[in-house]
């Protein structure tokens, strides 16, 4: 289910906890998996998070599969349900809305066409809204995929940003 | 020692303890939901709030160790304010559907928000709503709005069931409990949760909607299914079981009970129930009166007594028979002049009957057991055949218990096992053999069995050395071993090992009275209490070689003996077969010729004797259904109408005297076998492991409805390992035809890594096996 670059990426993790807490190498191995998935997956579908993968994941590290779902519900930034392929979480938490994170939202709400949670309908972008990310001071902040961050979003920057993403 | 006041109270509580503990000791109650004395601390429901002195803020009781000098107040203004806060935010999201709510009347949140709560709710806002989910055929979670989030179902099951299989999703206001998904709750005592949640959001889905909890009136009562002897609350109401609880008894069960003991009251209602008297006559079956039914037996009896001699007469019992009624049916037995008489029906080792020099039982208490620092289980299909004593030792393991394993098949135990050894059948004496001779090495010690055959594997010598260097240690025979052509053997190197090692041993009794019928003298060797007898045959040999006429006690012989196709041929040729039987079960009404109707454990009283050889007495709980009557009154009529002295009682406790009077049980439980034997050397061949599944093992769990759809009562299939799937030929995930002798069955083969190699696991006891012969015998199969 998973490559073998991503089941030795995970056993990476659990080499990183003593043998009797093992089972928090969870977080990161659900990581692991979503990346891969987010990366080969080629419908919104296949780029989230489900039963069959959370449960490939628990056995491979060793928890019940219930745990490894609670973990992965827990957590927002792990996919549960279908995504685009470029994920855009704009903060908008208090600091970043008083430098303008809504705005940034709303903005690229309309240039996309969609509103906050949705998802494009050609399957490349889905617009969220997140928490703070600790950056308030390059606010506006918006993060893609979960793993790169862009601060100072203006619309110029925003514009710029999309169009690398084409 | 800490010296701490509550409620103004001095008390001194041990290092460690918390204020909910010191509370318990003083008789304070502090009201909780997620607390629960036998599961982990979540300290989530802050229900237990109390106040405590120089103490900023209110704390959780349950999650507060006490100090020296502490001073607490669980009624004061301030905990008072505490907790009827944290009963307000609570109730915020309970729905006020306590009219329609399964568990109204019996609802802690119910009671202690009528203690601890206001009067009205200033939330005027929404609630929120929660999907019911499917956990399987026995947990309701239908209303899951009514959930708070204690999460105790979570605890037990990953804490007490030993696999975390409810889980609580998503985040805050979100959180929901539910299984994985897809997923059902299969846990063999997963009931136990229904007991657990507070509130009504898991239900008994067999017992949701059909009466209020203060209709029901409460009645002890005692397990009738594994050897265990769990207590019960059974609950009736209007003459009929409602519904089983667990009775707490800290010795045998906590407050647990397994989901057979708790489900199985469905089969006590079923419409299979025999009510009235019934003679089979030109093939055809009519009701009677219990004296035309009675002068049928007594002629029958007489008949074959006097044209085949009395050894053609066998009388076979179950041995989830009362004890009562085992001793009355050996009495009746011998005292007619018959000896064959056995309640082991599904032991196929006659010597052990021979060696045994009284009755075999677990060779210590539970409690004992539980506390040996080192355990052997041989033969054992753990969580199968005993759930509650399996779910005990994972908690003994926890406590640095070292469990070792010979077995047929690696199943998982869900806990850790210190070393094991998975032999086919052919070879579990030989796995034993080597964990002797490992420890006559480590023991310097001598044993007079040839132990030349055995080769010490490393597995067995690092289960020697566990057994060796353990202060305490046991080593336990389960069914497997049990009904073991090979059982002397096996009871003859745990004897050994005993000896050598100091370990106790002993076996893990089948059924509620297995113990109880050697203390009875339902055995072919020995009367009551293991007194001499003249001997007869036991359960096997009478069916192996066909008797004139069968009594059955309480048996469905076609799923309770060794060799159920053997089994099934001796009743059809028998001039007459007598069943005293509480279910008119399809087969009985093929292979008998009069069926007497008798009480099951729920309407008779009587006594079982568990494991540990403690004598459990219970009386009924609700009158014997339409024209059915205690098998004791009926052994006793019996016993009369065949003029035989010593007849005259009036209830089963006159029975119980009786027994009691030939001695001491504490004195007749021996495991120690007369005679010593064995051949240790490993058999090569296809051989048949046939388990019992867990709700197969008696006739009133067979017909529990809701237990019959879990996945534990699924049609069995052929597991095979994949080696010899391979090496066979076969195809796994298709039919193949497995047979005994003539008879084939076709059944789906799959491929199991636990199963050793050379086993052939198809469970026994199902209607879709019994066409096939003994448990441990050789099997042929092939393509399907």
């Amino acid at each position: 289910m998973l490559s073998a670059e991503s089941l030795a990426k995970i056993d990476r993790e659990l080499a990183k906890y003593p043998a009797d807490q093992f089972r928090s190498a969870i977080m990161g191995a659900l990581r692991i998996a979503l990346t891969e998935r987010r990366e080969t997956g080629v419908t919104p579908e296949a780029r989230c998070l489900n039963a069959e993968v959370i449960e490939f994941v628990a056995n491979y590290v060793g928890i019940p599969p219930v745990a490894a779902y609670e973990v992965a519900t827990f957590y927002n930034m792990y996919d549960m349900k279908p995504v685009g392929k470029y994920k855009l979480t704009v903060c908008t938490n208090l600091p970043c809305a008083l430098r303008g994170g809504v705005n940034t939202a709303h903005y690229i709400g309309e240039k996309l066409g969609i509103g906050i949670g949705e998802t494009t309908a050609d399957g490349k972008f889905t617009l969220l809204e997140g928490e703070c990310m600790g950056a308030c001071g390059d606010a506006p902040v918006l993060l893609v995929n979960n793993h790169k961050m862009c601060s100072f979003m203006t619309r110029e920057a925003i514009d710029k940003k999309l169009a690398e993403l084409e | 020692m800490l010296e701490i006041e509550i409620d103004g109270k001095k008390l001194t509580v041990n290092q460690g303890s918390t204020i909910m503990d010191a509370a318990h000791t003083a008789g304070t109650h502090i009201p909780h939901f997620c607390y629960h004395k036998k599961l982990s601390i979540a300290a989530n429901c802050r229900m237990c709030l109390v106040e405590v002195e120089k103490a900023p803020k209110p704390l959780p009781a349950c999650a507060t160790p006490v100090t020296d000098g502490m001073k607490v107040h669980t009624a004061s203004p301030l905990a008072k304010k505490a907790q009827a806060g944290v009963m307000e935010f609570l109730l915020i999201n309970h729905p006020l559907d306590c009219p329609i709510c399964d568990q109204g009347g019996e609802c802690q949140l119910q009671d202690l928000a009528v203690g601890y709560g206001n009067s009205s709710s200033r939330y005027q806002e929404e609630k929120r709503a929660v999907v019911g989910k499917d956990m399987g055929p026995l947990v309701s979670a239908e209303e899951m709005s009514r959930c708070i989030h204690c999460t105790r179902c979570v605890r037990f099951t990953e804490e007490i069931g030993g696999f975390q299989e409810i889980g609580m999703a998503n985040r805050s206001e979100f959180s929901e409990i539910l299984p994985f998904l897809g997923k059902t709750v299969n846990s063999e005592i997963s009931g136990n949760v229904i007991d657990l949640c507070p509130v009504g959001a898991l239900t008994s889905k067999p017992f949701r909607y059909s009466t209020r909890a203060w209709e029901l009136s409460r009645r002890k009562s005692v397990s009738p299914h594994d050897g265990l002897g769990s207590n019960l609350i059974v609950q009736v109401k209007q003459n009929q079981v409602m519904r089983v609880l667990p009775l707490e008894n800290e010795d045998i069960n906590e407050c647990w009970i397994a989901d057979r003991d708790r489900f199985s009251y469905e089969g006590l209602n079923s419409v299979e129930r025999l009510q009235k008297p019934m003679i089979k006559f030109d093939g055809k079956w009519h009701e009677t009166d219990w004296q035309t039914a009675l002068e049928y037996v007594v002629k029958g009896l007489n008949g074959v007594a006097k044209d085949y001699g009395k050894d053609a007469i066998g009388f076979l019992a179950s041995p989830h028979s009362t004890t009562e009624e085992l001793y009355l049916a050996q009495k009746l037995a011998r005292s007619f002049g018959v000896n064959n008489i056995d309640a082991a029906l599904r032991r196929s080792d006659k010597r052990v009957a021979v060696a045994q020099q009284g009755a075999l039982w677990l060779g210590s208490s539970i409690i004992e057991l539980l506390a040996a620092k080192s355990v052997l289980v041989v033969g054992s299909t753990q969580r199968k055949e005993q759930p509650l004593l399996a779910s005990r030792l994972r908690q003994a393991v926890k406590k640095g218990m070292a469990l070792n394993v010979i077995h047929t098949s690696d199943d998982d135990l869900l806990t850790r096992i210190n070393g094991k050894l998975i032999v086919s059948p052919l070879a579990l004496v030989n796995a034993l053999a080597q964990v002797l001779k490992a420890a006559v090495e480590i023991k310097s010690a001598s044993t007079a069995l040839d132990l030349s055959a055995a080769n010490v594997s490393a597995e067995a010598r690092a289960i020697a050395d566990s057994l060796c260097a353990a202060e305490s240690a046991a080593v336990v025979l389960g069914n497997v071993a049990q009904h073991h052509p090979a059982f002397a053997e096996l009871l003859s190197l745990a004897q050994e090992i005993g000896r050598v090692t100091g370990a106790r041993f002993g076996i893990a009794a089948e059924a509620a009275n297995s113990v109880g019928a050697d203390i009875a003298g339902a055995n072919p060797q020995r009367g009551p209490m293991g007194k001499a007898v003249t001997a007869g045959i036991g359960a096997s040999e009478m069916l192996a070689a066909p008797r004139k006429a069968y009594l059955l006690l309480n048996s469905e012989i076609e799923a309770d003996a060794y060799n159920s196709s053997q089994a099934v041929a001796a009743m059809k040729q028998a001039a007459t077969v007598i069943a005293l039987t509480a279910f008119k079960g399809e087969s009985l009404l093929d292979y008998a010729d009069v069926l007497l109707p008798i009480a099951p454990f729920s309407e008779t009283a009587g006594s079982f004797v568990n494991m540990e050889g403690r004598l459990q007495p219970f009386n009924g709980v609700v009158r014997p259904l339409g024209e059915t009557r205690p098998a004791w009154k009926v052994l006793r009529v019996l016993g009369n109408m065949l003029n035989l002295s010593g007849f005259d009682f009036n209830s089963a406790e006159d029975v119980r005297a009786e027994l009691l009077a030939h001695g001491d049980i504490a004195a007749a439980l021996n495991n120690q076998l007369a005679s010593i034997a064995a051949n240790v050397a490993a058999g090569d061949a296809l051989v048949r492991v046939g388990e019992v599944p867990m709700y197969q093992a008696d006739a009133i769990c067979r017909r529990a409805v809701s237990l019959q759809k879990t996945a534990d009562a699924a049609v069995p299939v052929i597991a095979l390992n994949p080696q010899d799937i391979a090496k066979l030929g076969l195809a796994a995930g298709q039919p193949a035809i497995v047979s005994q002798g003539e008879a084939e069955v076709r059944l789906q083969l799959v491929a199991d890594a636990a199963v050793a190699t050379g086993a052939v696991r198809v469970a026994a006891a199902h209607p879709a096996t019994q066409a096939l012969g003994g448990l441990f015998e050789p099997i042929q199969i092939k393509r399907g």
